[in-house]
């Protein structure tokens, strides 16, 4: 038996379209208004469907200009002179606004970016909602970080997030540094601006003074016309290591603060003891959620071979129960593809996985005839040296490695540039603690994948970048921190 | 009358005072520009042998236990202690300042250790968290030493500014292979022969003597080299550093002004070395209907 044959005919469940109240044109907020950017226009598509969806006016370089002058304004006027318990009643009510209009925010966001509904729904809209609440208490509490008693905030913050969380990435990025006092200007990703240009009215109904946050949608020239502004003290970035170096090199020099969260490689790993069904779990959750465009995506399979071959069985049939589809169906599991570039990347580097030997498995569950879509797939029988087990696929594409002792698992776990995540599967705890402490990774996940919360840190070691998001240790990538005497 | 029995300084990697392996020295003169000493002019290859020492070193000491790590970080202090009329004798000849300067600063050094060996089994305490996350999970983040740490060694105080750099790399629990003031390379070996003496293990810290400009870049750009410390690094060397490094996605340091290491040390110089690990362990029974879960 290989793929049990289960008809699963469930009626479709589609959530109505309408709630999201897609308009026909959106533009950039700066300086507390929406204005008309003298960008290019970009058209974002709906990757369920491949079709146009909006048409969003970006920004160019006098736009840019504009929008970090009134952070600059807003900087020095209303917000830094506010107290601490001020700036987090703001945040309170932006968390409040999300909440109020998660509905329209969890489709808006299926429709731009293509994961399904019951993902936006019952996590990447709350836990945006959450990391506002989270933050807004934090403002008047900044003495107590551990970064001496009065830390300071450092001016205007740039920061460019990627499209596999817009909103989320938004939130996490945006409630932190107004917590800490800073202004902000912030670019969406090209291809997922939408859901962000929503939160724009949120903030506009919380009545936060203009400038305080600016938002710029544009493509990547916009990113490094901001992170290379003069006008900028700050610059978070969450996207790819190779822009991430770039950014890191184009900054070296100007004494600006640099926080990066780029690209990962995690390992899961199963020992013989695991509970196999959690562990079949966890390994879909680690690679199917979002389709596997995570960047602490477990994305390398590592089975300790006593189980290999039971738990690829169990994990095949799991796979295969999978439902890959419009992603404003309720009963999907994988939706789309965020783009067709995306897709045409995900499918060569299987390819090459193919090429190189791998065992390929594809779920037999039929994709819908439009929009971008891959069928989850299991690359068995990799080794090390393949590209699948080296380069971030950002699919739904597993990479399975065995192994037969914890030193190995260790070794092939720790062999990547990249350290993001990584997850232990075993019923021995002491062996779980050992394995979190020894693995190089910025977050482990014993018996579970992929949990996030605004009060734990997230962040990674090596070429996974530096800097947290969450907890305390995140808001010190908004605060002077640098508590060293200087001459001079 | 006998002849002085005058010393040959060497390079301190792996636990040993190797010569460089490309033959080389450079002349080192005291403060009233006679003659003192020659010392290595470490080559690149001198370099890339002290980061697989200190990786070497970065797998004991890692695994050292915190309090043992702050024992042997005292052991230093004590180390310094004992030797300290030695200290002085060479900032005066090297640096021609008087008796009491020379003195004062291999007391705020031996200090300086002092403190740092207090602070290696409260950094978690410190700067590690429990996490009260909105799921049935125990999650904690606390701080990890981030691996092997190139630091260029400031300038002006020969001695202070040296142990001012290393100690906070050690105290994480980093290895460190430290670019010497080029002016002071014989305070800085000496110091490695404190470090020899004083229970470290070997490769925890290796000092190179020679041109920051020459051996600083490859130390930069070395992939096994996980951090930066730029406190000695000026002008445009700096910047040329600083930009080397992203090409691994190295943490760097870089102090603000020109510190002050006669000041009570903050915190910056540790945290700047650390990562933060979070770990997340379900308690109970997992619920897999929550959140993202399948």
């Amino acid at each position: 038996m290989t793929n049990s044959v289960v008809d699963w005919e469930y009626a479709p469940a589609p959530e109505s379209e309408a709630v999201a109240r897609v308009k026909e044109r959106y533009l950039p907020y700066i300086d507390g208004k929406f204005i008309e950017g003298g960008g290019d226009d970009l058209i974002t598509v709906n990757p369920g469907r491949g079709e146009d969806l909006a048409t969003v006016s970006t920004v160019d370089d006098a736009d840019l200009d504009t929008a970090i002058a009134a952070a600059r304004r807003a900087y020095e006027g209303p917000w830094s002179k506010l107290s601490g318990a001020e700036r987090g009643k703001y945040l309170f009510r932006i968390a409040r606004g999300i909440a109020e209009r998660a509905r329209e925010l969890a489709v808006l966001e299926s429709l731009d970016n293509g994961k399904p509904i019951k993902e936006t729904r019952d996590f990447d809209v709350p836990t945006a909602a959450q990391h506002f609440f989270y933050h807004a208490g934090w403002a008047d509490k900044l003495g107590y970080l551990g970064y001496g008693p009065n830390p300071k905030s450092l001016g205007v913050a740039g920061q460019v997030i990627p499209w596999n969380f817009p909103l989320l990435m938004a939130a996490w990025k945006i409630a932190p540094a107004l917590a800490a006092g800073n202004t902000v200007v912030i670019k969406p990703a090209e291809t997922t601006p939408l859901s962000i240009l929503v939160l724009a009215e949120i903030i506009a109904d919380a009545d936060l003074p203009p400038g305080v946050v600016n938002i710029v949608p544009g493509a990547g020239d916009v990113g490094a016309s901001l992170v290379n502004h003069p006008g900028i003290d700050k610059v978070a970035f969450t996207g790819s290591t190779a822009v991430g170096k770039q950014i890191q090199q184009s900054l070296a020099g100007t004494g600006r603060k640099l926080t990066l969260e780029l690209g990962g490689k995690g390992a899961n790993i199963v020992f013989a003891d695991a509970a196999l069904d959690q562990a079949v779990e966890g390994i879909v959750n680690g690679i199917f959620f979002n389709a596997g465009q995570v960047c602490c995506a477990g994305s390398r399979l590592l089975v300790q071979e006593p189980v290999a071959e039971e738990l690829l069985l169990r994990l095949k049939d799991r796979a295969e129960t999978l439902r890959v589809g419009d992603p404003l169906d309720k009963n999907t599991d994988v939706g789309a593809i965020n783009s067709s570039a995306q897709l045409t990347k995900i499918t060569e580097l299987t390819q090459a996985g193919v090429d190189e030997g791998a065992e390929v498995w594809r779920s037999s569950c039929p994709l819908p005839d439009r929009g971008f879509y891959v069928t989850p797939t299991i690359l068995a029988n990799a080794s090390a040296t393949m590209r699948i087990a080296r380069e971030e696929i950002f699919g739904p594409v597993l990479t399975v490695i065995t192994f037969r002792t914890p030193d190995e698992a260790l070794a092939k776990a720790n062999n990547s540039p990249y350290g993001l995540s990584a997850g232990v599967w075993t019923e021995k705890g002491s062996r779980a603690m050992a394995m979190a402490a020894r693995l190089q990774a910025g977050v482990i996940w014993d018996n579970t994948f992929n949990r996030f919360d605004p009060a734990a840190a997230f962040g990674g070691y090596q070429e996974s970048g530096f800097g947290r998001e969450g907890g305390p240790a995140g808001l010190a990538a908004y605060l002077d921190t640098d508590d060293e005497a200087v001459l001079g | 009358m006998s002849l002085t029995v005058s010393k040959t300084y060497k390079l301190y990697v792996g636990g040993a005072f190797p010569r460089s392996e490309s033959g080389r020295t450079y002349q080192v003169d005291d403060a009233g520009g006679s003659f003192m000493a020659n010392a290595v002019l470490a080559s690149r290859k001198d370099a890339r042998d002290a980061v697989v020492a200190a990786r070497k070193g970065f797998a004991a000491w890692s695994k050292a236990t915190p309090y043992n790590r702050g024992q042997v970080i005292y052991r230093i202090a004590e180390m310094l202690q004992g030797r300290a009329a030695e200290f002085v004798e060479l900032l005066i000849v090297g640096r021609g300042v008087d008796h009491d300067t020379a003195r004062a600063e291999v007391d705020a050094a031996i200090d300086r250790l002092v403190h740092y060996a207090g602070w290696t089994d409260k950094l978690t305490a410190v700067f590690g968290s429990a996490n009260p996350v909105s799921a049935p999970y125990f999650s904690y983040s606390a701080p990890e030493p981030t691996g092997v740490v190139a630091v260029v060694a400031p300038v002006d105080a020969p001695l202070l500014g040296l142990v001012s750099v290393i100690a906070p790399v050690i105290t994480g629990g980093n290895a460190c292979v430290v670019i010497a003031a080029e002016q002071d390379p014989c305070v800085a070996v000496t110091f490695g022969e404190v470090l020899a003496t004083s229970d470290v293990p070997a490769g925890v810290v290796n000092i190179l003597t020679g041109h920051g400009a020459e051996i600083g870049p490859t130390l930069a750009a070395h992939a096994d080299v996980n951090a930066l410390d730029l406190t000695g690094a000026e002008g445009e060397l700096r910047t040329e550093l600083e930009r080397s490094a992203a090409g691994t996605v190295k943490r760097v340091y870089r102090p603000k002004g020109r510190p002050d290491f006669t000041a009570t040390p903050g915190t910056a110089r540790l945290r700047a070395f650390l990562e933060i690990k979070t770990v997340w362990h379900p308690t109970g029974s997992p619920s897999l209907a929550a959140g993202s879960s399948y």
